[in-house]
């Protein structure tokens, strides 16, 4: 089997002898476990439990929620104590919810058995046991294992890698449970090998761990299953994922990818051998093995470990020396995590604590400036330039970072590793890639509001058309029905031919009626002033000349009704002599012609509708014409009339403003003044009535 | 919670900037050595004016710059610098030559970029050049070595008499014991035949062990650099491969004007220049493609400014030019990175 490399690498010291001198151990029950709901990668379970229940060891305590999430069981027997924020082993140092169990220290199995035989089991219903079981990747990031398990529904996978490697310094969880339950893991991976039906499976293991390879190659002779061993040599970091895949196959993970998408599927030690005793035993994820090592420990060792122990008691049974703690990580020294809070839980993910003292872990020396001494390159597994991608980030230039390739880097910390400037280059990459992350959002944010405001453009754009549409159409219908209207007066013989004709003549009779109407008043008024005789007589002329007038132009009204008119609006009124109706058509043209100017319709369109609103106003001035002529036969001049009352009209609200205003001593006057002008008001409204 | 969060990793390698600074200065050891058995104490005064000035310089623009002078010092940038420029002017050249060289080196070519890490070009020769420029005569003025005015034994001028040359400018010495160096007499060859030369010239005939010995010693030091992890082969390989192949070309097609690839990589500053100026990380290209197009450039350049230009020795602005073009080598050279079919190429990254 040819072994591949992969680009760079480091060889820190191992420190792994300390914890691999005794078996692994069994950590005490705490008082109170701390359970995260969420101890896996994806979406946090939703406890199904109540505080004050009663809970058997194995019990379901968290459901998982949605398609990519871990079933929580309760690791010991006892009672819920609480459901809660508390601090949760996580990078942000933030808290998250807990489920509390005060353990009774009874240890009590709910009722659980395996199955019989897994084979018999449909694919599906096998995945989802696993499901059930809470199964999580126990490597690192706690990727749920079913949905691992059912890649092979979307993708081919023909190569099943076991990562046996554990490359990171200190860490001997997966050593150790690998010395002794060699054989749970390769069930383990008979389980897995049952469900991807992949044509090869590999271990990679480091070559630093003899007596773990000798157990699993006896557990191998004793099995008839299709695995091979490879083992590679020791450097960090072969552990991970891609960096074990190109060792084992030379193919690298296309940047973006993920190992499925060229028919890789990997999986952990400790991952399978928890499966293993799911499977076959019926018991859920609920411990694990975690290596408590470091120099202030006077006991380094692994420990099994139920999920959900506070660090302290893990510590308390290594002996620590808190006078020598300098530091406290959790995870390996290359990548884990920082911690000071001892309450810290176990979970399904924590695989070493590392109680490290000054001289292990001193305080990293004040960094220096870059001198491009290229060293982080040489080493970098991904093998991109560190350097580069320091100065980018120190600059903010995060798209030429991005451009660098910044996403694909692993965070090893190789680079910082070796740094001889001491400058802290994973923290820098963190915060370039977080610092995109957040402009992404932004962006997506931005987008998004874009687009919201386009689609909302477009939309008002396409309901004007509409409307221009429907108003097109609605003046095409009215034209049909006046030609109609206009065929049928052309059949009926007792109207002239010509209407246009017949309404012009009509008009001209009317405006010839009022002249000789006009020329007979001012005539009667004459005569009234002077006192002239045949009062009388010009008297009945009037009446008469006014009568003629009247008929004259009702003639010309029932004509001019007739008449065709584009005003498809106007004509839909069955009162065109109402003055009021009129009045409003003529403010309706009006608003309507300035948003049609305002929106840039056609030309055509805008003239039409000038057309309209003139003649509009026309037969507007026409009634109001017609109304100060009637008025002025009972003896009313309208004109004067509606001057009059307009100015009654402001000169009581002027008055109503100076009543608000005046002082106390000035208002009994202005009261006074004020009812005057009110009756004044009351009377000329009382004029005006019969003509509004 | 802490208040401070400890990033990973927690723990890194025993090794500081400080740590690689020494390790070139204890290469440079043979080759300092070599120098002062085949030329003279010279080497070793110009050393100790350089270090004086260097250091002085950059705590002055430490203290100008407002930056802690202690911590800035101890990275022994200033060290470096200032031994590489000792060991290229000329080991009699008057005392002033150095302190010049050092001022531009250290407080124009370094601090007034910002510092150590960000001067685009190697401070020791933009110093170098601009002497050569400014100081032709002195600079010129090589020591010869022990074997030429001394038949009977090993014999160099007094650390006295070599003192007195260097600050009080005693003349005789500068005529009885200086002159052009081989590459020089080689280029300069007037009617001569490269062949006759090697025949009748001198220096040629008996100087040629002292530069070959301190060649030798140089690359010494460039080995032990690179098995210590200093840096890579790539710089230093392309230089001299390159250097020797063009002028392998130009020799075999005409051998009586053209010099021999073996005098032009040893005869100079090439094997000097190759391992410890074009190595110089901050202003070279950065990646491993990158540092052999980077030295390929400087041995093309070091070839055609000794042919055709109008210098003898050409490392110092052969450098300085690729130190120009080292950001876009560095654009068009990027390594694939895993999991890319192929390294992207160009200014937009």
């Amino acid at each position: 089997m040819k072994i591949h490399d992969f680009h760079g690498g480091i060889h820190p010291p191992e420190n792994k002898k300390q914890s691999t001198r005794a078996p692994i151990g069994s950590a005490p029950i705490a008082r109170s476990l701390i359970i995260p709901t969420q101890q896996h990668l994806g979406l946090a379970s939703d406890p199904v439990v109540t505080i004050g229940q009663s809970v058997k060891k194995g019990e379901l305590i968290a459901s998982p929620v949605g398609r990519i999430s871990a079933a929580v069981h309760a690791p010991t027997s006892g009672r819920i104590a609480d459901i809660t924020e508390l601090p949760v082993p996580h990078a942000s140092g933030l808290s998250a919810e807990c489920i509390v169990l005060e353990t009774d220290g009874e240890d009590c199995w709910i009722e659980h058995q395996g199955l019989d035989d897994y084979t018999q089991l449909e694919a599906s219903e096998l995945i989802q046991y696993i499901r059930d079981m809470g199964i999580a990747g126990m490597g690192g990031a706690g990727f749920p294992t079913d949905t691992k398990l059912t890649l092979g529904n979307d993708h081919i996978v023909n190569t099943l890698i076991i990562n046996a490697a554990e490359c990171e310094p200190y860490i001997t969880a997966d050593d150790t449970l690998m010395r002794e339950h060699a054989e749970e893991i390769i069930a383990g991976a008979q389980i897995s090998q049952h469900l991807l039906k992949p044509t090869h499976t590999l271990i990679g293991i480091e070559d630093n761990k003899p007596n773990a390879i000798k157990a699993l190659n006896s557990a191998l002779a004793n099995t008839e299953a299709n695995i091979d061993m490879v083992v590679v040599p020791t450097k960090y970091p072969s552990g991970g994922e891609r960096q074990l895949i190109q060792l084992l196959t030379g193919i690298e993970v296309p940047s973006g990818k993920i190992p499925a998408d060229v028919g890789i599927v990997m999986q952990n030690v400790g991952t399978l051998q928890a499966m293993h005793r799911a499977v076959a035993y019926g018991e859920p994820m609920i411990k694990r093995v975690v290596t408590v090592t470091g120099d202030a420990v006077s006991h380094p060792m692994n420990l099994w470990a139920l999920i959900g122990t506070p660090f302290k008691s893990l510590l308390d049974a290594a002996d620590l020396d808190r006078s020598k703690l300098k530091r406290l990580v959790m995870g390996g020294p290359m990548m884990g995590v920082a911690v000071e809070d001892e309450q810290i839980p176990v979970i399904k993910t924590t695989n070493c604590l590392i109680a490290a003292t000054i001289h292990e872990m001193p305080d990293p020396p004040p960094a220096q400036a870059c001198i491009r001494c290229g060293m982080c390159e040489q080493v970098c597994p991904a093998q991109l330039l560190p350097q580069q991608l320091f100065w980018f980030a120190k600059g903010k230039e995060f798209e030429k970072a991005k451009n660098h390739n910044l996403f694909d880097c692993i965070e090893c910390g190789a680079c910082a590793y070796v740094c001889p400037s001491s400058i802290p280059l994973v923290q820098y990459y963190r915060f370039a890639k977080s610092e995109i992350r957040a402009e992404q959002v932004e962006q997506r944010k931005a987008d998004h509001a874009r687009e919201r405001f386009e689609f909302r453009q477009s939309r008002l754009e396409r309901e004007a058309q509409e409307k221009a549409e429907r108003r097109k159409t609605r003046a095409a219908q009215a034209a049909k029905a006046q030609a109609e209207r206009k065929q049928a007066q052309a059949v009926d013989p007792s109207t002239l031919a010509d209407t246009q004709q017949d309404a012009k003549s009509l008009k001209i009779n009317a405006a010839m009626a009022r002249t000789k109407l006009k020329k007979a008043e001012s005539a009667l008024k004459n005569a009234r002033d002077k006192g002239l005789e045949g009062v009388e007589t010009l008297e009945n002329t009037v009446a008469k000349l006014l009568q003629a007038a009247n008929e004259a132009d009702a003639a010309f009204n029932r004509s001019h009704t007739d008449t065709p008119s584009t005003n498809t609006e106007s004509n839909t009124t069955d009162h065109p002599n109402d003055l009021k109706t009129l009045k409003q058509q003529v403010s309706i043209m009006r608003t309507k012609l300035k948003k049609a100017k305002a929106s840039n319709l056609d030309q055509s369109d805008i003239e039409a509708l000038e057309q309209r609103l003139k003649e509009a106003t026309q037969k507007h001035q026409e009634a109001d014409k017609r109304l100060i002529d009637l008025a002025f036969t009972k003896g009313v001049d309208l004109k004067q009339l509606r001057i009059d009352l307009a100015l009654a009209k402001a000169n009581v609200t002027k008055l109503e403003r100076a009543i608000d205003r005046s002082q106390d001593s000035e208002k009994p006057a202005l009261l006074k003044e004020q009812e005057t002008v009110k009756a004044q008001y009351e009377a000329l409204n009382t004029q005006m009535k019969p003509f509004v | 919670m802490p208040m401070i969060q400890m990033s990973s990793p927690h723990f890194k390698r025993n090794n500081r900037s400080a740590g690689v600074m020494k390790t070139v200065v204890i290469a440079m050891i043979p080759g300092i050595i070599a120098l002062t058995l085949f030329f003279g104490w010279g080497t070793l005064i110009q050393l100790g004016i350089c270090l004086i000035a260097g250091l002085i310089f950059e705590a002055i623009a430490l203290r100008l710059r407002a930056r802690p002078i202690r911590f800035f010092l101890n990275d022994y940038s200033a060290v470096v610098t200032a031994a590489l420029l000792a060991v290229s002017i000329p080991p009699t050249a008057p005392f002033w030559i150095g302190i010049v060289g050092m001022l531009v080196a250290i407080v124009f070519a370094k601090h007034l970029y910002g510092g150590l890490g960000n001067n685009p070009f190697n401070p020791a020769m933009v110093g170098y050049a601009l002497l050569l420029v400014s100081f032709p005569v002195q600079m010129s003025q090589w020591a010869m070595p022990f074997v030429m005015y001394n038949d009977t034994g090993w014999g160099i001028p007094s650390l006295l008499d070599t003192a007195n040359t260097i600050f009080a400018g005693a003349a005789p010495m500068v005529d009885q014991y200086t002159g052009a160096t081989p590459l020089d007499i080689l280029r300069n060859q007037g009617s001569y035949t490269t062949e006759e030369l090697w025949r009748s010239n001198d220096t040629l005939i008996h100087g040629v062990a002292g530069w070959h010995a301190v060649a030798a010693a140089w690359f010494l030091g460039g080995i032990y650099l690179i098995y210590k992890k200093i840096f890579t082969w790539h710089a230093p390989v392309s230089v001299l491969v390159s250097l020797a192949f063009i002028s392998a070309v130009f020799y075999g097609y005409d051998p009586s004007n053209f010099i021999d690839p073996w005098s032009h990589v040893t005869l100079g500053a090439a094997i000097f220049g190759a391992f410890f100026i074009a190595t110089d990380p901050v202003s070279s290209a950065t990646s491993n493609r990158g540092r052999i197009v980077f030295g390929i450039g400087i041995g093309v350049l070091i070839y055609t400014i000794r042919t055709w230009g109008n210098y003898p020795d050409a490392v110092a602005f052969a450098v300085l030019l690729m130190n120009l073009a080292a950001p876009m080598i560095d654009h068009y050279t990027q390594p694939r990175s895993y999991g890319h079919k192929r390294p992207r190429l160009g200014p937009k990254g």
